[in-house]
């Protein structure tokens, strides 16, 4: 039954069998895959020898190099604690003040501020601290809560509407949807808020709202608009807008108000990393 | 036989009912509803087939009435599920470029549509192509018609009633959340009876051979089913909420759970996307180019290594993560040890075109084979390579492997499958050719580009984005935030999505030729040779 041919191609032997028209040849395996394949098995043994393999019963072979996955992860992050180390200990017992004037410790402040904004304020602030709609601007000189590195400081520590006992805290009123004012007295004030913000405005509407946000607005705002810092009311008057200074954006934070809410970092970053924050917010630009 | 299957099918229909009325989730209502209209339409289909005329066997005595018909439906199942697993994944890709394109809405959102890609591609598509190629390679290299009357349709329907349960669960949120295994515990036992059908229909065929030696391919073809209903088994243990209900939870737990995983998500790259595949190349490839298997000696220890060294290395996607040292050890020896094995096929089958490489510029099939084997090539190199602890340290959770897995997927896989879809077509339906060759050089051409797009762009944005993630600064602050790597991604991003979109166009090519093949039109045009000389 099995009928050895010569295939005329290659010289080899077919091994006679034959399915739907299909043969084979009987060549041997080339030798450079046998080699590679013996190659990788011993490499895949010594390999097996040197590190952590074999499961015993309780307990595994640990390899003559007595690796450690959790040991090496240890080590690496003890190198860079060590390395760090002096300069996590000077930024702790200097002040503020102090690290923006030893140009070595304002560097690694600045280095470590940014690597820890990247990951724990980038979500809302962006990347580089330019903020979003409802997101205040890192950048810019305008301040709800103040500027100076420890204010911003205490800021991070807080938050702004938190649930720290000490958080930055205020509340604007819904003046429509708590029916503090009617709509004809809110679409005036709105005009007023454009007119001190220098944009264009009904002269008349304007007029009419100014007695309105100086009886409800001016405890907080000012009667300039200019706001008060130590209450969190922001300047209106600077063309700088945290949710927008459009009169259709101004109407909806008088009719029903704002209030976002920044986290409080005490429990969640420790001290050396928020000075370093500071300093690094700080430092973006707009720094008082 | 008729009047049993009629009995069961009427017991599947009052179970789906049963469950649909007392059904404890909105899911698994639509999904019994399914259930149950599946099993009516497949009553009429049956009474329908026992008064259908039996016609009689055609040709000589010595011809055998191949069961063909179960496989035409599988050609044309394939190459739908192919199109509907490509577009969604164009879609994918374009909504990772363009956020906007998720709609704001949980029906199409990427985590969703995400599940229903890769289970499309390869379930749905992959799947289809197996168990077609599987029907047809069996029946003539073991000169037997497939076995079973009945049992062949029900593995070609039940697993079309698989894909349909499985696709609509995860739109509606069905999901058991491990990869490639997102099926709920219901879904997972209906594929299971399927499954072992299949695997019975498989062995008698093999069992009724009228060949003295069983053939390579089906060896491979074997080992897939086998290994394959075993993964399945495990890696889905579950216990379900309520038996009206589709929660359910997996019985095992933490690290455990993610091993076993793996050990499954792994080994179906291996036994499905790569045994069964394999499977096909060993049929298709001598068939076409007309020579005899390089070696028989390659086949058998290539076989053995692949299936017993494949096996192990799923604990090389878990590096760095709670798992043992130890099981990393062992994932990563076996990974580097399988690269040689896995290169066996590529061996035997360019080897195998010895005497017959002029072909490559006349038929375009044995391109689309040649650069299918080298695809597997490539990622049977870079998959080792990825395997190892400090190369993966920069790979692994990036761009990269998802670039591996489609030069695999696209290249091989999907490559593979084309030449069994071409290959099969015109003597299902009768035809003495493909409708044009010409096309079929075109498609090779379109998806060809897309391949190298697509997996060029997410090996740079891969590597890229590993660098990112790792980077520190001189003082030992980390360099980047997360959201500047996903910046950096973008335009690779855009560039895959180009590469998807060829791939779709190809497939659309193939379509085309495959309809006009199938109405019996040939193209007039000039041979292949004439023009790939001048390219040459």
């Amino acid at each position: 039954m099995t009928e050895h041919e010569i295939d005329e191609v290659t010289g080899q032997r077919t091994t006679g069998h034959e399915w739907d028209g299909i043969k084979e040849l009987t060549s041997p395996i080339p030798r450079w895959w046998v080699y590679t394949f013996y190659v990788t098995v011993a490499w895949a043994i010594a390999f097996m020898i040197a590190m952590p393999a074999i499961p015993l019963v309780s307990d595994y072979t640990k390899g003559v190099l007595g690796y450690s996955q959790r040991e090496a992860v240890r080590a690496d992050i003890e190198a860079v604690r060590a390395a760090q180390g002096v300069f996590r200990d000077r930024i702790e017992q200097a002040s503020l003040a102090e690290i923006r004037d030893i140009p070595d410790l304002f560097d690694f402040a600045v280095a470590g501020g940014k690597s820890a904004f990247s990951v724990n304020c980038s979500q809302c602030h962006g990347a580089g601290g330019a903020g979003a709609p409802g997101y205040p601007n890192l950048n810019d000189d305008a301040w709800i809560w103040g500027g100076k590195p420890d204010e911003i400081l205490d800021t991070i520590r807080v938050g702004i509407r938190s649930d720290h006992p000490d958080t930055r805290f205020n509340q604007m009123p819904a003046f429509l949807a708590d029916e503090l004012l009617t709509r004809d007295q809110v679409s005036d004030v709105v005009e007023h808020v454009l007119q001190i913000s220098g944009q264009a405005h009904d002269p008349a509407a304007a007029a009419r709202g100014q007695p309105v946000f100086r009886e409800q607005c001016s405890a907080c705002h000012q009667e300039s608009g200019k706001g008060i810092r130590e209450l969190g009311g922001p300047n209106l008057t600077d063309a700088i807008w945290l949710y927008g200074g459009s009169r259709e954006e101004i109407r909806r934070t008088v009719a029903l108000s704002r209030n976002g809410v920044m986290p409080a970092w005490e429990d969640k970053l420790d001290e050396v990393t928020r000075k370093q924050l500071a300093i690094y917010v700080h430092a973006l630009g707009g720094g008082e | 036989m008729n009047g049993l299957a009629l009995f069961g099918l009427g017991v599947a229909a009052m179970l789906g009912l049963g469950v649909a009325g007392g059904a404890a989730d909105e899911g698994m209502r639509i999904h019994a509803m399914l259930f149950a209209g599946a099993a009516v339409l497949a009553v009429f289909f049956l009474i329908n087939r026992i008064y259908e005329p039996k016609l009689s066997p055609a040709g000589g005595p010595d011809s055998i009435d191949y069961n063909d018909s179960v496989v035409r439906a599988g050609a044309i199942a394939s190459t739908f599920w192919g199109l509907v697993g490509f577009l969604v994944g164009l879609v994918l890709a374009l909504q990772l470029a363009f956020p906007v394109l998720n709609f704001d809405t949980s029906w199409l959102n990427f985590g969703r549509l995400r599940a229903l890609h890769t289970s499309a591609v390869i379930f749905a598509f992959g799947g289809n192509v197996l168990i077609m190629s599987s029907f047809y390679i069996v029946q003539r290299t073991c000169r037997a018609r497939l076995a079973g009357d009945l049992a062949p349709w029900f593995v070609f329907w039940g697993y079309q009633l698989f894909i349909v349960l499985a696709a609509t669960g995860y739109l509606l949120g069905i999901t058991q959340s491990k990869e490639y295994a997102e099926p709920e515990w219901y879904v997972d036992l209906w594929l299971t009876i399927v499954w072992v059908t299949y695997l019975l229909v498989f062995m008698a065929t093999l069992w009724k051979r009228r060949e003295p030696h069983i053939y390579v391919a089906n060896w491979f073809f074997l080992a897939f089913i086998v290994t394959v209903a075993m993964l399945h088994l495990v890696n889905n243990a579950t216990v379900p909420v309520s038996l009206f209900g589709s929660k359910s939870y997996i019985a095992w737990s933490g690290v455990q759970d993610a091993l076993t995983q793996w050990w499954y998500a792994h080994n179906a790259v291996g036994f499905f996307l790569t045994a069964g595949f394999l499977g096909m190349m060993y049929y298709f490839m001598p068939k076409q180019a007309g020579r005899p298997i390089f070696s028989y000696r390659l086949s058998i220890i290539h076989f053995w290594s692949l299936i017993f060294l494949y096996i192990w290395a799923g604990p090389h996607h878990l590096h760095f993560t709670a798992l043992p040292d130890w099981a990393q050890t062992l994932g990563m020896a076996f990974s580097v040890m399988l690269w040689m094995p896995s290169w066996g096929g590529m061996v035997n089958g360019l080897m195998t075109l010895s005497g017959a490489w002029d072909k490559i510029r006349t038929d375009p099939l044995i391109r689309f084979m040649v650069v299918s084997l080298a695809f597997y090539g490539m990622s049977t190199f870079e998959g080792p390579l990825m395997s190892i602890r400090t190369v993966n340290a920069l790979s692994h959770y990036t761009d990269w492997t998802i670039g591996h897995v489609h030069s695999g997927a696209l290249g091989w896989v999907a490559y593979i499958s084309f030449v069994a879809i071409y290959f099969v077509v015109p003597p299902l339906w009768g035809r003495a050719r493909l409708y044009s060759l010409r096309l079929v050089n075109d498609h090779f051409w379109i998806s060809s580009i897309g391949i190298v797009l697509y997996i060029t762009a997410m090996w740079v944005s891969g590597i890229l984005q590993g660098l990112m993630w790792r980077a520190y600064d001189n003082l030992g602050f980390l360099e980047f935030s997360f959201i500047e790597t996903v910046e950096a991604m973008h335009p690779f991003y855009v560039i895959r999505a180009v590469g998807g979109l060829l791939f779709v166009i190809g497939m659309l090519v193939m379509i085309y030729n495959l309809w006009r093949t199938i109405r019996g039109e040939v193209r007039v045009e000039a041979p292949m040779a004439g023009t790939a000389a001048a390219q040459a």
